[in-house]
């Protein structure tokens, strides 16, 4: 079976303060997609933090999003094109999505799909913590956007939306 | 023994003679690791002091809770390992539960999902994050040590690594019910068993996954014997080891008693219970760190202080249940000729028996009909807390419950594989600046060195939380009146 053709992955923790963005805003865009009958073609994953394995959820897509949240992002969100990086920053626990589209083509020998980082701005981390009222209202907007980009999930289209 | 450090330890922090050298991996929101370089007058490290911050507001997070809560809410401490604080939990209340003996079903499922655990988070250890090291040298351009690198020079050993770790996280999945934030285990037992159709989706990877396991032991022994004197030198320092081993002193990740043995491979403590660790067990506290000290009672803080994970576990245990890991065991315990193998170095190696294991255990469960049965939960006479202790990828996992009759947790600790290690970790690190620090400069190639160390340990930072646009590595100098006189910053 192919794969949808638009994929989601978003990254975040429910249960620590406004690193539940990437999650929430999930689940908000699948509610919206199931209501306009748009939910066949994406799908939607998410996932603590990126790893190496979805490398392999990129085979096959025409467009993949990740959401995640960003300490140091400007308010309310950055909405930006990812390119591939060969020797992206590692870190013990995370993969950015640059290197994600590095490893694909290495191991898989796939071009790596285009691919677009919604960077939602969160204010506190704490476990335990709900979502800040600051990033509840970064949500919001970035939701705006999502709405945007999923009525018409073509290229074109949403480079006409990154932001400044 | 370990004396020299706690001399070291002990120095006095206050005195204007010490320089400070502060290395900031500020890698995780809100958790902030940082090293501490404290040199005499005449530039020698003195101290280390090593600070991670994890799991800060756990006990809030968890008190008042209904007990069923708790092995899935506790899955969001760790974004790397959540399975095995799910498994701790649940075992934890399996005893509120009276649950002492699982029904052959719900042990062996639970036993599955955690060597799928075990295989990914080595896995993800060794080809995502230790391998490039290893392959391209600790000075090696930075920029290619990663494992985009590493995907580009050896890209079969890189397609090995993401492929393993996805075996492991399907295992997780068909157990869990889910790939992230699963529900398998319950206390008392599990919720679900595997078909024969997902038993057969996977044995149909599983000769492949143990092939790849035993290449990468064979991989990790030939960087070994390529430079010996580096491997078994670096950072290097001697300490006890614990774990839990089987009842008959096997390798055992899942259930056991608690072995320690000493420096020279005495055993001190044997089949000790786990629900009585707080007598084995006492954790100091230090006024420059948020991490508590673990050491064995008996030996004191100065004495007892031991290492854990993979290079604890494969020593202390008598044999590894299965044919291919045991070979590779005995040719690991053969390389130390007759003494323990304490280089920090050898827990990568230790680390893929362990994976080798893990696959060879999968592949047999996989033909274990119980892993299909029915029986799921059990229960017995209803107790008012209960501890839960397992060999999570990085070492030895507690956690402990008080329940109260309402059935809401009124109390928890938790002691993690890496606050087991902050010890270790710290004596790893001063060795490595001892070797590669000097004169006024911070240097590249010292920042490298030191988080290869850190990296042997691969000590959890918070790791729950992720968010992009994260603080960079930071390394300052300062002078003996505070001054900066020397900053370097990399990528964490």
């Amino acid at each position: 079976m192919s794969p949808a053709p638009v994929l989601v992955l978003a990254c975040g923790n429910p249960s620590r303060g406004d690193d539940a963005l990437g999650p929430l805003l999930l689940d908000r865009l699948q509610a919206w997609l199931e209501v306009t009958g748009e939910a066949a073609g994406s799908e939607l994953l998410g996932d603590f933090q990126l790893q190496i394995e979805h490398a392999l959820d990129l085979v096959g897509r025409r467009l993949v999003l990740f959401i995640d949240a960003g300490r140091q992002t400007p308010a309310p969100f950055v909405f930006r094109q990812a390119q591939a990086v060969d020797g992206a920053p590692y870190s013990t626990h995370a993969l950015p999505p640059e290197a994600l589209l590095a490893v694909l083509p290495r191991i898989d020998h796939q071009t790596a799909p285009p691919a677009f980082v919604l960077c939602v701005r969160g204010e506190r981390f704490e476990l335990g913590e709900g979502l800040s009222a600051a990033a509840s209202c970064h949500a919001d907007r970035a939701f705006e956007l999502l709405q945007e980009l999923f009525r018409t999930p073509e290229i074109d289209c949403w480079r006409s939306l990154l932001s400044g | 023994m370990q004396g020299d450090h706690f001399e070291l330890e002990n120095a006095p922090a206050d005195a204007g003679t010490l320089r400070r050298v502060a290395i900031d991996p500020v890698s995780r929101v809100e958790g902030h690791g940082k090293v501490t370089l404290l040199l005499d007058e005449n530039g020698q490290v003195q101290q280390v002091r090593l600070h991670i911050v994890e799991f800060r507001g756990f006990e809030k997070f968890i008190q008042g809770r209904p007990y069923w809560e708790v092995p899935v809410m506790v899955q969001r401490l760790c974004g790397i390992c959540p399975v095995s604080h799910h498994l701790a939990a649940a075992k934890a209340l399996d005893h509120v539960l009276g649950a002492d003996r699982l029904t052959p079903t719900a042990e062996k499922v639970r036993r599955l999902m955690h060597y799928g655990q075990i295989l990914q988070s080595h896995a993800l250890h060794f080809f995502h994050l230790s391998s490039p090291d290893l392959l391209f040298g600790f000075a090696s351009e930075a920029g290619r040590r990663n494992i985009v690198g590493v995907a580009a020079a050896y890209p079969e050993i890189a397609r090995h690594g993401v492929l393993l770790r996805k075996f492991g996280q399907e295992v997780i999945r068909l157990t869990a019910g889910k790939r992230v934030h699963g529900t398998g285990a319950i206390p008392g037992g599990v919720n679900r068993s595997l078909n024969r159709e997902e038993r057969d989706s996977l044995l149909a990877e599983i000769y492949a996954i143990v092939g790849w396991s035993r290449q990468a032991v064979h991989l990790v022994k030939r960087l070994h014997a390529a430079d010996p004197a580096l491997y078994d030198s670096f950072g290097t320092f001697r300490s006890n080891i614990l774990s839990l081993v089987g009842a008959d002193g096997s390798l055992d990740f899942y259930d056991g008693h608690l072995r320690a043995r000493d420096a020279d491979g005495r055993i001190l403590v044997d089949g000790f219970p786990i629900q009585n660790y707080q007598q084995l067990i006492r954790e100091e506290v230090k006024p420059w760190s948020y991490m508590k000290f673990p050491f064995l009672a008996a030996l004191g803080p100065q004495h007892g202080w031991y290492k854990v994970g993979p290079l604890a576990r494969v020593q202390n245990c008598d044999r590894i249940p299965t044919p291919l890991a045991e070979a590779e065991r005995r040719e690991f315990i053969d390389h130390g000729q007759g003494n323990l193998v304490h280089a920090p170095l050898a827990y990568h190696w230790a680390r893929m028996i362990e994976m080798l294991h893990a696959a060879e255990t999968i592949k047999a469960l996989l033909h274990d009909d119980d892993l299909s049965g029915s029986t799921l939960v059990t229960s017995g006479v209803r107790k008012r807390q209960g501890v839960g202790v397992i060999e999570a990828p990085r070492g030895t996992l507690i956690h402990h419950y008080q329940v109260d009759d309402d059935d809401l947790v009124s109390s928890c600790n938790l002691i993690v594989s890496t606050t087991h290690n902050n010890q270790p970790m710290n004596e790893a690190i001063r060795r490595v600046a001892q070797r590669y620090l000097s004169g006024r400069e911070l240097t590249e190639g010292l920042l490298n060195h030191i988080e290869v160390a850190i990296r042997a340990f691969d000590p959890c930072l918070s790791c729950a939380t992720h968010a992009l646009g994260k603080m960079p590595l930071q390394l300052e100098l300062q002078d003996a009146v505070g001054q900066v006189v020397d900053r370097r910053c990399t990528a964490s």
